[in-house]
């Protein structure tokens, strides 16, 4: 500390503030005069804007449309509005600000700080007022006091917790179970026909769900765990064990839609390399590999969906998906 | 007196009868603010807040916050016939059908991103200069309260149309509920009232938008305010300037005109945007539906760094006891933002505990001056940036022709490499500045003319810089490093000797400085020119 002590004491001098310079609007009248001209024309304007307002608000159609250089076609009524709005507001300001800077006084004023501690005596009275509302209450002395009210307390944090609980279900075993049962029909999203595998050429993709029986109403909340990809390819390009063979038909392969890493759509198909890509977070699916992860933060394949036809020669399930299908969570696997 | 004068005065005298408050107002109208551009940004905050206020009612009026099913049948016809939510159906009635609608939808969505810029650059100032030291530490924690909270209502506030991006943005949301280890299903079910999206997430998150977080704005901004009031800004160092003075200008009638100008200024710019920069078109977007999605989906700025560490995630998950847990998610997603919103909200605390300085400061400092600090808040910086550029790497692949996985891989190392470069080579400017103002204090300022000496070599002229410009390069302080007892007395280690020696070791590397001129140096120097 010596060594910072002894330079502070050799500092290059404070030389003060510097003299007040005074403005030409404090000189010169006639600058003065200019500036609050200054001042009302942008006042003025600020008026101008607001007519331009209520101008295009009232007269100027919302089907007038002209062409801006940069901003295309655009919309004369909103610009107007918008404009209007933006001049009036701005320039109330910049009028302001003008006033303030050039006819209101700019000479700076210096006031003095206090150290916000309370002097010794004061504090001393302070600790000493708290000491003693404590000990006049008697925590310290009580422990019985304190040990049920501390209980009590505590307790009651449990109250908000008990009421909110009927902000919905609990989960049970939903997120495990799709609207997918051996043999429901697969039918494209939107148009709800059903699919013959000839209906599909190689290379081709298309969005499924389940056939819902006649009356059923297809929610939102079906589709975020229903949605199936259909991706038709040669059957020599699949690259999976036997088993996952057969849950193809005819080079047809399902897997869900709903991304394995946040449950995005995995609405992105590369035909020539045969990957499935995440728009959200770019997680990349190999098809040919059973949808394994090749890049990005999934850590799971996307669920694949065994597939054949029925009698009628249409696409079905084989059975209901074997895992969980969409993002993880902490019971996925038991 | 004048009639003018007569009011005047009228006024005053009828606040006092009822207030008794005369000496109090007095004080107050002539408080003493001082001037800075910078000071300027967390008025911008405060302003770009009023008009969230005034433009988010606006909305209100029409904005229907329901998932109710609706065919539409409004005047938009793209989209007629189109089965969508009440909510969205709304959005886009405020959007096509209400005169100013528009306008005031991109008002309030200008208004978000421009007070969350405001937030962002206000805390740079306050961080880079040293302003959240004592007495300020609670300013600073109600800032980064006001950051935190910030984030939350802007997502909440774009999540609300219930558009196709806006119902992405909830997705990744309920997935990041859904892999808190243990509670997290149930923590989604009871959000979203059943399976994800269902019908309650948006007229509970319109309250939560409109009424609760406005709220809790309202009270924090109110206190931050208070506290700048009582206990006077912080101002530049200068001629004049002290840490027992304030110099500036008094808030009757210059800081109010300023002030209230500058309210208008922004407002009027905000307007200007709306008015001809389209944003968050929501009608291209197309309503929500969970099996469909839009390339190039993208939060807004200040959500955008923490998707950018979401998509550079590993692909980490592990199966404990047959339990799933998602360090995919769980890291980027609640950990490092986490860590990274309390290691900001306690830097006051920690740099306290590095210098051993517990008064008090008023005086700012120059970013320079206190290198280890701004390289700390640069290194940050620079974590958050990659992060950032990540949020927008498919964009950027596909802008610059670069693949996404070059982009993935370039942040996945950046982040761990860049920010202790950026730590290291902004401490070495930071010495290289100091430097160079010794060497302006001590040999004054390069002219640029030259002159041939007798003897023929040719000199440049240096210019004595003026006493005004010496006392600002030389009036900080140099604080001299920690140095705790490592051994007693009696030659012994002491109990906290580790302790003690982290941080003489964290205080030395604090305390690294050019040693500023002294007069008695610029004399000597002086006697040799």
């Amino acid at each position: 500390m010596s060594n910072s002590e002894s330079r502070e004491v050799d500092l290059i001098k404070d030389p003060g503030l510097p003299a007040h310079v005074h403005r030409r609007t404090d000189t010169d009248p006639v600058a003065a005069k200019r500036a609050e001209r200054q001042v009302a024309i942008l006042f003025s304007l600020s008026a101008l804007g607001t007519l331009l307002l209520i101008f295009s608000f009232i007269f100027v159609s919302d089907e007038t449309f002209f062409f801006i250089p940069v901003m295309g076609q655009t919309n004369a009524h909103q610009l107007g509005i918008g404009l209007g709005m933006a001049i009036a507001l701005f320039c109330i300001g910049a009028g302001a600000i003008h006033w303030a800077k050039t006819l209101m006084p700019d000479e700076e004023i210096v006031v003095q700080r206090h150290e916000f501690r309370s002097d010794d005596e004061d504090r001393a009275d302070f600790v000493k007022t708290v000491k003693e509302g404590a000990e006049n209450a008697g925590l310290g002395r009580r422990p019985l006091i304190k040990r049920t009210l501390g209980a009590a307390l505590g307790l009651s944090g449990l109250t908000p917790l008990l009421l909110l609980r009927d902000l919905g279900p609990l989960p049970g075993d939903d997120l495990k179970k799709t609207n997918w049962k051996a043999g429901t029909r697969l039918v494209t999203d939107p148009g709800d026909r059903p699919i013959r595998p000839e209906d599909l050429e190689v290379g081709a993709v298309a969005q499924t769900q389940p056939e819902f029986a006649e009356g059923k109403e297809r929610h939102l909340e079906d589709i975020a765990k229903d949605a199936v990809l259909l991706i038709r390819m040669r059957p020599e390009e699949f690259n999976l064990d036997s088993e996952r063979l057969s849950w193809t038909y005819e080079g047809i392969i399902a897997f869900s839609k709903i991304c394995s890493h946040m449950g995005c759509a995995v609405a992105l198909y590369e035909q020539t390399t045969k990957h499935l890509l995440c728009p959200c977070h770019q997680s990349t699916f190999d098809v040919t590999r059973a949808a394994k992860v090749i890049f990005g933060p999934a850590a799971r394949p996307l669920p694949q969906l065994a597939i054949t036809v029925d009698a009628q020669g249409y696409l079905v399930a084989q059975a209901p998906f074997t895992e969980p299908v969409g993002p993880s969570f902490w019971g996925r696997l038991s | 007196m004048t009639a003018r004068e007569r009011v005047a005065g009228n006024v005053a005298s009828y606040v006092d009868d009822r207030t008794g408050g005369a000496k109090w107002m007095k004080k107050n109208l002539q408080k003493v603010f001082p001037d800075h551009w910078s000071f300027l940004l967390g008025e911008i905050c405060l302003y770009s807040f009023i008009i969230l206020l005034l433009s988010g009612t606006f909305l209100t009026f029409w904005f229907d916050p329901s998932m109710r099913e609706v065919v539409y049948e409004g005047a938009y016809e793209p989209l007629q016939g189109v089965k969508m939510s009440a909510a969205y159906a709304s959005a886009l009635e405020i959007s096509f059908e209400v005169r100013g609608g528009l306008l005031m939808r991109q008002i309030h969505h200008w208004a978000a991103l421009i007070f969350m810029v405001g937030i962002v650059v206000h805390l740079m100032r306050v961080f880079f200069t040293g302003a959240f030291r004592k007495p300020r530490e609670f300013n600073w924690i109600i800032g980064v309260g006001l950051l935190t909270l910030g984030i939350v209502e802007g997502f909440l506030g774009y999540s609300l149309p219930d558009d196709l991006l806006s119902g992405t943005g909830i997705r990744i949301a309920e997935a990041i509920i859904q892999a808190i280890p243990v509670v997290g299903s149930y923590l989604s079910y009871f959000a979203f009232g059943g399976a994800f999206p269902g019908l309650a997430f948006i007229p509970r998150i319109y309250v939560v938008h409109v009424l609760l977080l406005p709220g809790i704005f309202l009270a924090l901004i109110t206190v931050h305010l208070m506290l700048v009031w009582y206990q006077k800004h912080t101002q530049f160092p200068g001629p004049g300037r002290t840490e027992k003075n304030v110099v500036g200008y008094p808030l009757m009638p210059v800081y109010m005109a300023k002030a209230g100008g500058f309210f208008f200024i922004v407002f009027g710019v905000t307007a200007f945007l709306g008015a001809v920069a389209s944003i968050n078109p929501i009608w291209l977007y197309g309503p929500y539906n969970p099996g469909q999605v839009s390339a190039g989906s993208q939060p807004d700025w200040y959500m955008g760094w923490l998707d950018g560490l979401v998509r550079m995630s590993p692909p980490l998950e592990t199966y404990l006891f047959g339990y799933t847990v998602s360090w995919n998610i769980l890291i980027p997603g609640l950990i490092l933002p986490g860590i990274m919103f309390t290691g900001l909200a306690l830097y006051p605390f920690i740099e306290s505990w590095i210098t051993g300085d517990k008064r008090e400061h008023h005086l700012l400092d120059r970013p320079r001056n206190a290198p280890n600090r701004t390289a700390i808040g640069v290194m940050a910086l620079t974590f958050t940036l990659v992060s950032l550029i990540n949020g927008g790497n498919d964009i950027i692949a596909t802008t610059f022709d670069l693949t996404i996985n070059q982009m993935m891989w370039f942040s996945r190392i950046a982040i761990i490499v860049l920010p202790p470069i950026a730590f290291i080579v902004t401490k070495r400017l930071c010495l290289s500045l100091q430097r160079a103002d010794r060497d302006l204090v001590l040999h004054g300022r390069e002219t640029g003319r030259l002159v041939r000496m007798p003897s023929g070599e040719f000199v440049e002229v240096h210019e004595p810089i003026t006493p005004e410009k010496a006392w600002l390069l030389t009036s900080h302080e140099q604080l001299a490093p920690l140095e705790l007892p490592e051994i007693d007395g009696a030659g012994v280690r002491r109990p906290a000797a580790i302790r003690n020696k982290i941080r003489n070791r964290i205080s030395r590397a604090h305390a690294v400085a050019v040693p500023k001129a002294t007069e008695t140096e610029r004399r000597e120097l002086e006697g040799h020119h």
